[in-house]
């Protein structure tokens, strides 16, 4: 059988996103940003938000995000995409707006202004690519970096004593009330990634609800920053990340209520 | 006609806002004013003084070192600004308050017993407005019709009913200012 | 004739705000501007026009609100004072090189660092260099009064939309804080969808429609030669500037042989002083640069060619000074340039810059001719 003849829609059984644009993605193999990207776009194409939604991309690998999804972006300066975000959101109530950002970005340099935008519940969704160490300058020490790891900036492995402890900053987030979902996954395996899909969808209904924040913390792997092949990195997240930042949800609650975690 | 003034005192004697309601009368006068304060921690239970500016043409500087008339309140604000005034102008005085009263015989020197009026007046609030009514009898600048067209443009809808008040305020100001000759 | 007022320069701008059709405010409190924001949540321009207004958590937020609301074509506004302004000074980077139209609003006070809450002048060069990184201008108003507090929100906005740059009104607390008569402009709305859409929709991020390719706003670019594209590109609108949008005020300059230039606050001592020269029989006019950026170049070089001096008089240690100087060496002339000013939050007396100019030119008083360097 000619391989013409199986390609026709009948015979389709999985297809890209339209959302989703050709250009070849600057990502490492094994990188779980791409898996995220592919999620996110999915879910727009079938949430029907392409020309409702805003994406606001951060400083650090998903710089180039906007290269990815077929959407109108916003670059913004290094932490400061909640800031950017309630801009846009603000004086366009009918946008879909969301951030997309790191830890460096979002625990480290604008941990301000993630607090406040959630804490004002603004009607956004912030998803947090948590890989615990600094992928786009050369692998240095994140907030979230796990006491003992080695990264450029702690080659002998983060001291608590010099560094401080690895930042828990969605907890911190899901005791703000102006967030109204607050969640914790991975994308590492397919049924972790499928549950990150329901997760985000979720998220994002709330947000076109004007339920206020909702935050999805992805814990995600560097193998380049950790100097591990894919599925070493893969192996090395389940055994020391997830016990540090376990998966899960952290709030599912409404704008204006407090946490019970 | 340009005149340029200061009225200096402490805060919360209604400097500010005599300046303010005498501004807002000069643009129902149809003149260009400006109403410049001292502003900041000097503010704070000190002294407040504000340049108030009226005159027929466009305004220049509202930094003065000199004035056509000082309106002075307390001792420090006296301390201040009697040199100040230009020979020939005027210095209007509440005697309350100050141990030292003026002493230059170049400028025509006026007193009010504004706060003891007040006082009298059963409402110490209407101080500012006698000392008002006195500035306007010896510099007769602006109508009283279109002072009280000032008044009721600078306080907000909720004092309006205060308007007869400080009018008769302004007419008692009028009448008890006295002339005070130094030789 | 539009409605009289006695206003705060600061109230002015919020009011003015609204009356334009301004789409949002954001800012942080600080003295001595806090009124801007104040009058705005007072007024409660949601309710009547839809503008949007928010206290943000800092400055740094509060610009990069603006970055994002500007960057889907709206009319955008923030206000702050010196310190605040170099929080500021990141973002003000990002929206040059984004390319984003937007209204900044410095009421300066003294520094350096936390210094006084009184006004000043000393961020000139802040404004018209740059002040955060990269080679980018800002269009600067100098308003003078508190007409032009109200009149430059207007002009600020239209300059902004007509170059997509960010624009800046430099104030000083003494106009923040002064009441003067101002004469409001009627409401204008505020643009509908379909207005942006017509004006901006090659670039604004207002949803990515079907008939058009995704638009991106961002002041990355990895390749240095597109790099220098944009950079040339903004040279370019910068020149254009130039040419076409210089504004000043000459007082007095007909006949003068010294030209006292001064903006803001320090132009309205120097009329003063001007005054107070020509009394004394001194030929003495005041050149005020209304655009701080772009200079007025060609105005200072057409007085060169007869002035004996300038004197720049401003709330600084001398920064304009510099842009004077270089226009006056450019034409070649050997007219002196000097500068009198105080710092810190002190404005100068009118009869403190008549003395200075006297003591400062006091060789060409005596000889009646220009003195060469």
């Amino acid at each position: 059988m000619d391989i013409k003849e199986i390609i026709k829609p009948e015979n389709l059984v999985y297809q890209k996103s339209e959302v989703l644009n050709d250009d070849i993605m600057h990502y490492c193999p094994g990188c779980s940003h791409g898996v995220v990207h592919k999620i996110l776009a999915e879910l727009i194409e079938e949430m029907g938000l392409q020309e409702k939604t805003i994406g606001i991309a951060p400083v650090g690998c998903a710089v180039f995000a906007y290269n990815y999804i077929d959407i109108d972006w916003q670059e913004a300066a290094h932490g400061r995409a909640p800031a950017v975000a309630t801009g846009v959101a603000r004086v366009n109530p009918d946008n879909f707006v969301f951030t997309y950002q790191g830890d460096g970005d979002l625990a480290s340099i604008g941990a301000a202004e993630i607090m406040h935008a959630c804490n004002r519940g603004e009607n956004i969704l912030v998803v947090f690519i948590n890989n615990g160490i600094y992928g786009m300058t050369g692998g240095q020490m994140a907030p979230t970096t796990l006491e003992g790891m080695v990264t450029a900036t702690t080659p002998y492995g983060r001291n608590v004593d010099l560094n401080g402890y690895p930042m828990k900053i969605t907890n911190l987030i899901a005791q703000l009330p102006g967030t109204s979902y607050v969640t914790r996954q991975a994308v590492h395996t397919a049924a972790t990634a499928r549950k990150c899909k329901r997760s985000l969808k979720k998220a994002i209904q709330n947000v076109l609800d004007k339920k206020g924040t909702s935050f999805v913390e992805v814990v995600s792997t560097c193998n380049s920053g950790w100097k591990m092949s894919p599925v070493e990195a893969n192996n090395w997240m389940e055994e020391n990340m997830i016990p540090y930042y376990p998966l899960g949800d952290l709030k599912d609650s409404v704008k204006g209520e407090h946490s019970e975690n | 006609m340009t005149e340029e003034m200061i009225i200096a005192g402490f805060g919360g004697q209604g400097v500010l806002s005599m300046g303010k309601i005498l501004a807002y009368s000069g643009i129902m006068e149809d003149k260009e004013v400006t109403w410049f304060p001292s502003y900041g921690p000097e503010m704070r239970g000190g002294t407040a003084n504000v340049t108030v500016i009226v005159s027929d043409t466009r305004i220049s500087s509202p930094i003065l070192q000199e004035f056509d008339t000082a309106i002075i309140l307390n001792q420090q604000s006296m301390d201040k600004f009697e040199k100040a005034v230009k020979p020939g102008g005027t210095l209007l005085y509440d005697p309350n308050g100050v141990i030292n009263p003026p002493t230059r015989t170049d400028i025509n020197i006026y007193k009010v017993e504004a706060t003891k009026t007040a006082v009298e007046m059963g409402n110490p609030k209407v101080f500012n407005m006698i000392v008002f009514g006195s500035y306007l009898k010896v510099r007769p600048i602006l109508s009283l019709d279109n002072v009280e067209k000032g008044l009721e443009k600078s306080l907000p809808e909720r004092y309006h009913k205060l308007i007869p008040l400080n009018l008769e305020a302004i007419k008692k100001g009028q009448e008890i200012v006295a002339d005070v000759q130094l030789v | 004739m539009g409605e009289l007022r006695l206003m705060k320069g600061n109230e002015v701008l919020a009011e003015a705000a609204i009356r334009c059709g301004c789409d949002g405010y954001f800012g942080y409190p600080i003295t001595p501007q806090s009124e801007v924001m104040e009058t705005l949540m007072a007024r409660q321009p949601w309710n009547e026009t839809g503008m949007t207004v928010l206290q943000a958590e800092s400055e740094v937020a509060s610009i990069n609100m603006v970055y994002g609301a500007a960057a889907t074509g709206k009319k955008i506004m923030t206000s702050s004072s010196s310190p605040g302004i170099s929080l500021m000074a990141e973002g003000i980077s990002y929206i040059a090189g984004a390319e984003l139209p937007c209204l900044i609003v410095n009421v300066q006070r003294g520094g350096p660092g936390l210094g006084t809450i009184q006004p000043s002048q000393a961020d000139y060069f802040q404004s018209v260099k740059g002040g955060g990184h990269g080679d980018y201008k800002m269009i600067v108003l100098a308003p003078a009064s508190v007409q032009e507090m109200n009149d430059f929100v207007d002009l600020g906005f239209e300059l902004a939309f007509k170059y997509r740059n960010p624009a800046m009104i430099l104030a000083d607390g003494a106009i923040g804080q002064m009441m003067e008569k101002v004469e409001l402009a009627d409401q204008k709305p505020r643009w509908t969808k379909e207005q942006i859409l017509e004006m901006s929709s090659d670039w604004a991020t207002t949803g990515k429609t079907a008939d058009r390719k995704k638009n991106i706003v961002t002041s990355l670019e990895m390749d240095s030669d597109k790099m220098e594209e944009n950079n040339r590109r903004f040279q370019e609108k910068y020149r254009k500037m130039e040419e076409e949008e210089v504004r000043y005020e000459a007082i007095q300059c007909d006949d003068a042989e010294f030209v006292i230039v001064a903006f803001g606050t320090s132009a309205r001592v120097c009329q003063k002083a001007v005054e107070i020269a020509r009394a004394k029989g001194l030929k003495v006019g005041l050149l005020r640069p209304i655009t701080l950026f772009p200079f007025p170049k060609k105005a200072i070089q057409e007085l060169a060619r007869k002035a004996k001096g300038f004197l720049s008089v401003e709330m600084s240690a001398g920064q304009m000074v510099e842009d004077i100087k270089l226009s006056v060496y450019e034409a070649g002339s050997n007219a002196r340039v000097n500068h009198f000013g105080r710092m810190g939050g002190i404005i100068p007396t009118p009869t403190e810059v008549v003395e200075a100019l006297e003591e400062k030119f006091s060789w060409e008083l005596s000889y009646g001719v220009k003195r060469s360097y």
